[in-house]
């Protein structure tokens, strides 16, 4: 069911989470500012100090205490919110990795901003990627409406009982954080009502049912078993993660999905990639398509889990796909998305030809004409030419 | 105000509170750390405790899975932030009574080593001091990093022996004196630091029982004797950590809202620093000819220390008002 006449906002893809965060308003939030994330942490401080939300406020002194904060307040039993970026993040990993293991239903905005050095406050994917086996579930949002959305349907994810795993939401340093775009938001009692109260699990403030958390595992060896369950959990999450965009279409009548499709129905040549370039790239689609060329996009969304069987299918026609990385992983077969991609492929029995692209690293910019240049290159190798088998890069100097 | 007069009590009264941990833990025989434990949760009387607790020695002996030694609420998540973890509980404790969710009145505490105090994790305990949550941080201060065999830390003693401060042909052992975190923790302005030691029971569990009380912030620093690091007998733990204190090496003494009160003041040193140094294999390379200059060095700090203690209890005393200890407390 669509909603009926919702007044469309003029807003920052920050100010649109921050929005969101409010709407929620989590028992606990436990954060410190950082480029490009910090209006989100400057906008809550003022519906704090405006009385607007009922959040306790953890004003930390680290990324690393802002996620060891949120492991306490959530194994305390609270909801729990914290936003982040670059170094920041990478601050936090070691204790991201405590708070799955812990099975605590954290939520995090992670605004994708390089990683140092040399040091880059701009835009690439190189520190979410960082976590991509932290056992958190990764959802990439396009656009300021999309991360609203997500980090309105993080809570009944994280939450599901036959997952209970932290969650971050990532969108495009700048390009989306610091860009006004078009939101149309729910009402505070709509985002409610969507995520319905916190689920009760074992806490440490349960005065008759003490819990020691975190224990150690040196001498009895269940760690091997732990590190199963979670894999199990984000197995669960495939279907938690769809239902839950489902529900959100009849209240929204916006379709999510782990991919999404543009004009992939008869595609011979696919780009994937997420993020903010994906609106880049629907562009060019439609140009080429208007030559006739036969090109679709598939658009990343999940990417913890990641969902394997879908892009085995999405690319079982497909003569050439181009895997679009804004993040590097130095000396490996590609980028980091890549490989998954490629992985799919292989576990499904499929052998297109599959190229890897890397672009925008550190804020550089991608222009419509760099990815009509991608879909150039996969059109000439579905006609014959060779696919290379080391990275392109788009856009870099002297290449 | 935001401290409470708390009565020190007969052991009588403090031997029927509850105890918090139980027995079975794998601490080693002698080891300070269950003792100053048992001591400090004692002062929390009744109350439901969350204990928040940095990697170390007291984790991996009291929480070997699937088992536990904690009769409260406890977490571990890693070793430098065991004050941020716990920053965390009291905000989720504030939200959720706030929405009637949770009624007990817990008391929150952290605990580390002096390697999670002391050094890594000095960051996390200056922010939750500085954020003024209503906690007690404990260090159980042994001198090193013990439970991986003995690394040196910022509280390793000078001279000291430790695998990473390894008596050589051209090194006596740690080159540097201590840190003093009591004073890095008074800096900060908060209602309530003590320094104690285990073998004056009665002086900790009040010190404790205070920091609990206490509307706000506190440090306690106790002294944890360790038999394996400190290569000295299981049986003379107790004996050591008193020696240490009436030497004036670790003396006891509580900063209420700024005001220092010394809590066992000899007059006249009891003893010198050689002679718990002596009882300590870590400074047996320390009495020699060549080496001898550091135990010297350390007595004279020792006394400098001391000296400079009752200064500033002299100088503190006419400053313990209402009107500033209330100017410290953060908005509401």
């Amino acid at each position: 069911m669509a909603q009926t006449e919702v007044k469309t906002l003029a807003i920052t893809g920050n100010g649109a989470v921050s929005l969101a965060m409010k709407q929620v308003d989590p028992d606990v939030v436990a954060a410190y500012p950082i480029t490009p994330q910090t209006d989100v942490v400057q906008n809550f401080s003022q519906y704090v100090a405006n009385g607007d939300v009922k959040a306790e406020f953890v004003t930390v002194e680290s990324e690393h205490s802002a996620m060891s904060a949120c492991i306490g307040s959530a194994g305390a039993g609270a909801r729990t919110m914290t936003a982040t970026s670059s170094a920041g993040y990478a601050l936090m990993v070691e204790v991201c990795f405590v708070a799955a293991s812990m099975r605590l239903p954290i939520i995090m905005t992670t605004v994708n901003r390089a990683l140092s050095g040399p040091i880059n406050i701009h835009c690439d994917h190189s520190d979410s990627m960082l976590g991509r086996d932290s056992g958190w579930l990764q959802i990439y949002n396009e656009d300021g409406q999309e991360a609203y959305d997500a980090t309105v349907m993080s809570f009944p994810i994280a939450e599901h009982k036959d997952v209970r795993l932290p969650l971050m939401n990532m969108y495009d340093g700048f390009i989306i954080s610091g860009a006004i775009g078009p939101l149309k938001p729910l009402s505070a009692e709509q985002v409610q009502q969507f995520i319905g109260q916190a689920p009760d699990y074992p806490k440490l403030l349960d005065a008759k049912n003490p819990v020691t958390m975190g224990p150690f595992d040196g001498l009895h060896g269940w760690y091997f078993e732990q590190k199963i369950a979670q894999n199990i959990a984000m197995e669960n999450a495939l279907d938690v993660i769809q239902d839950t965009y489902d529900r959100f279409y009849e209240l929204t009548g916006r379709r999510y999905e782990h991919l999404m499709k543009y004009r992939m129905d008869d595609a011979e040549i696919v780009v994937v990639v997420a993020n903010s370039a994906a609106g880049t790239a629907r562009a060019v689609v439609d140009k080429l398509r208007n030559e006739g060329i036969k090109a679709g996009l598939i658009k990343l969304r999940t990417f913890r889990p990641f969902p394997v069987k879908l892009y085995a299918e999405a690319l079982a026609d497909v003569k050439v796909v181009g895997v679009m990385d804004r993040a590097d992983s130095f000396g490996a077969p590609g980028g980091p998305l890549y490989m998954e991609v490629l992985t799919s492929l292989y576990q499904e029995g499929q052998c297109a030809k599959a190229v890897n692209f890397i672009y925008g690293l550190g804020g550089r910019d991608v222009f419509p004409q760099n990815i009509e240049d991608v879909y150039r290159r996969l059109d000439a190798i579905a006609k014959g030419e060779d696919a290379p088998r080391e990275r392109i890069y788009v856009n870099a100097k002297g290449m | 105000m935001a401290t409470q007069e708390i009565k020190k009590q007969s052991p009588k009264v403090y031997i029927d509170r509850p105890d918090h941990l139980s027995g079975g833990h794998r601490l080693c025989a002698g080891c300070g750390a269950p003792v100053i434990l048992r001591q400090v949760l004692m002062g929390a009387g009744d109350s439901p405790v969350v204990i928040s607790n940095a990697t170390g020695c007291v984790e991996v002996s009291t929480t070997i899975y699937p088992y536990t030694a904690w009769k409260d609420s406890y977490i571990h998540s890693a070793f430098e932030n065991a004050a941020a973890t716990i920053s965390g509980v009291e905000a989720a404790l504030i939200s959720l009574k706030k929405q009637g969710k949770v009624t007990e009145d817990f008391k929150l505490l952290s605990v580390a080593g002096d390697g999670g105090s002391y050094d890594i994790g000095l960051q996390a305990i200056s922010g939750a001091l500085e954020r003024y949550h209503d906690i007690v941080i404990l260090c159980y201060d042994n001198g090193a990093y013990m439970n991986t065999g003995f690394q040196r830390s910022a509280a390793t003693p000078k001279g000291a022996w430790t695998t990473t401060s390894p008596v050589g042909k051209v090194r006596p052992g740690k080159n540097q004196q201590r840190k003093n975190l009591t004073e890095i923790a008074i800096a900060h302005n908060i209602p309530y630091v003590a320094q104690a030691s285990p073998h004056n029971f009665r002086d900790l569990i009040y010190k404790a029982e205070k920091a609990f009380a206490a509307k706000g912030p506190a440090f306690l620093n106790v002294l944890s004797p360790c038999p394996r690091g400190w290569r000295s007998k299981e049986s003379d733990s107790i004996q050591l950590a008193e020696a240490m204190v009436k030497s004036n090496y670790w003396p006891l003494f509580e900063v209420e809202n700024g005001v220092y009160k010394i809590n066992y003041d000899p007059k006249k040193r009891k003893g010198a620093v050689a002679d718990w140094m002596k009882q300590q294999g870590r400074f047996r390379h320390l009495f020699t000819p060549e080496n001898e200059w550091i135990v010297e060095e350390t007595q004279e700090m020792t006394d400098y220390q001391w000296e400079r203690l009752k200064a500033m209890e002299e100088a503190t005393a006419r400053f313990g008002t209402q009107e500033a200890a209330e100017a410290q407390e953060p908005a509401e």
